[in-house]
């Protein structure tokens, strides 16, 4: 779909794009249970959403990005991959 | 003092890490642990004042932790809103980038918080590869590259004959300067089917011959349609600029060129040669929402909005800034926060009366059959209860079956 792939302009290597990670449903399901939440608490992403198209991950798993913050170095915050609804 | 002093590097590191390490984060405890290490080597230190000096450390990092219910949402939009009312009075629009006009200051924080589809001046900031950013006469090929290039720009005369067609004299000198040839604009004006085209190299003119006669209440539209022809650039980007900047690089000054373009169009210009892709900014927050995704654009709101404040020379937190662009990329997709707050958040039908329309929206919760749960502070209120707000907050749930039920309805 992206052009970009193919002519060497990756955006997961853009400075604003943190790093994605798709977690296996065990390493989700541990954070969840860590979190004490259900996934549909977390902060969403959609699945049309580049990025999860570039990583590859579907509907119903759960991202880990390591975020560059301003105040704390790297943060880690997690979002959930949902069906595009608009 | 009595205790003993520390004799090496090492050993003030674990020391510290055993009395820092995961009570504060990260950055913080490199921080600490290079400044401790400075005046260890200036002064030496004893046991008891690194133990002084971690347990001061952790009180003040645990005391600037948010407590919990405390109410960050109205603090950050007070600790925005507030500053914001001090810029109201000062520049609308202000000659940021020298060559052209940036929307700052107020309408421009409300353009980023209204989430509109398109900044009414986008612009983009392009740094380059290396081998380019240090030179002007590389960077200028990649702003001829991204500029866009229409006939207007290089004409110097345009005649316009129903009978014998078309005739363009085109300016060589602007020609030379944006880097267009006569090839190049022939190939551009066949895209507009008006017939055949005769390009002289010598006297820098092309004459279209047109198949038939060109209606006479079309030559207006013709001449237009010519003119506004785009030869080359990439679409949606009007106007480049080169600025030379002085940066920092490997603990060395260089210089580096970076292109500022009018229009935004970030697709493209990731791909044309010379730009570096990872640094190729816009300020069109829909626009990098939809082609680097969600988190880029929480990292371009808050980016945007700093940026507004800093230059009105405010000083706001950037805590606060983060939560609203959280809030703004909740859900997946970049949402505005309007007068209702962010759009469809508001579930109690009290608090949605409160504001507007009061009897309208009674009616339809009432024919709607709709609950209120009172999840918020306004509703709350009104009832007459404690607001949901720090102490507020805290309930005590005697049986544990009971919390599975209430997680269900507050929700």
């Amino acid at each position: 779909m992206l052009r970009s792939k193919s002519k060497k302009a990756d955006i997961l290597e853009h400075e604003w794009v943190p790093k994605h990670e798709v977690l296996s449903p065990e390493e989700a399901a541990e954070v969840l249970k860590e979190l004490g939440v259900k996934p549909i608490q977390l902060p969403w992403i959609k699945a049309s959403d580049p990025i999860v198209r570039a990583i590859g991950a579907r509907v119903g798993e759960v991202i880990k990005i390591h975020r560059r913050s301003h105040t704390s170095g790297e943060t880690i915050v997690y979002r959930y991959v949902v069906v595009d609804v608009e | 003092m009595a205790s003993e002093k520390l004799s090496s590097e090492a050993e003030v590191e674990e020391y510290l890490r055993k009395s820092l390490a995961n009570r504060v984060s990260q950055t913080m405890y490199k921080e600490i642990l290079s400044e401790v290490l400075k005046t260890w080597r200036k002064h030496g230190l004893y046991i008891d004042e690194l133990k002084a000096i971690a347990d001061e450390v952790v009180k003040r990092y645990e005391g600037s932790i948010v407590e919990p219910g405390e109410p960050v949402g109205t603090v950050a939009a007070q600790s925005i809103g507030e500053p914001s009312t001090q810029m109201t009075l000062r520049t609308f629009h202000y000659a940021g980038v020298k060559e052209f006009n940036v929307t700052l200051g107020l309408p421009r924080l409300i353009e980023i918080v209204d989430a509109r589809k398109k900044p009414s001046t986008p612009y983009m900031e392009i740094h380059l590869v290396e081998e380019y950013s240090g030179s002007e006469d590389k960077a200028r090929e990649v702003q001829r590259a991204i500029e866009t290039t229409t006939v207007e720009n290089i004409v110097k005369k345009i005649d316009i004959d129903p009978f014998t067609g078309i005739t363009i004299v085109l300016d060589k000198e602007m020609m030379g300067d944006k880097g267009v040839t006569i090839n190049d604009v022939s190939k551009a004006l066949e895209k507009l089917r008006l017939g055949e085209i005769l390009a002289d190299e010598a006297e820098s003119t092309i004459s279209i011959v047109p198949k038939e006669l060109i209606d006479f209440s079309k030559l207006e539209k013709v001449r237009r349609n010519v003119l506004s022809l785009r030869i080359k650039g990439v679409k949606g980007v009007k106007k480049v600029i080169i600025q030379r900047r002085t940066i920092q690089r490997e603990g060395r000054e260089v210089e580096e060129y970076v292109l500022i373009a009018e229009g935004s169009n970030l697709r493209d210009v990731m791909s044309v040669e010379g730009v570096d892709y990872r640094r190729v900014f816009t300020n069109n927050i829909r626009e990098v929402e939809e082609i680097l995704g969600i988190e880029a654009a929480r990292n371009a709101i808050i980016r945007e909005i700093i940026s507004v404040l800093e230059d009105q020379g405010l000083d706001v937190d950037i805590r606060h800034v983060m939560l609203v662009a959280d809030v703004m990329t909740w859900s997946g997709s970049v949402k505005q926060i309007g007068r209702h707050g962010v759009a469809g958040e508001k579930s109690s039908v009290l608090a949605k009366s409160a504001f507007e329309m009061t009897v309208q929206k009674l009616v339809e919760a009432a024919l709607g059959g709709e609950v209120d749960f009172l999840p918020g502070v306004a509703e709350n209120v009104i009832v007459g209860q404690i607001v949901p707000v720090g102490t507020g907050m805290v309930e005590l749930y005697v049986k544990p079956g009971l919390r599975e039920e209430r997680d269900e309805s507050s929700q």
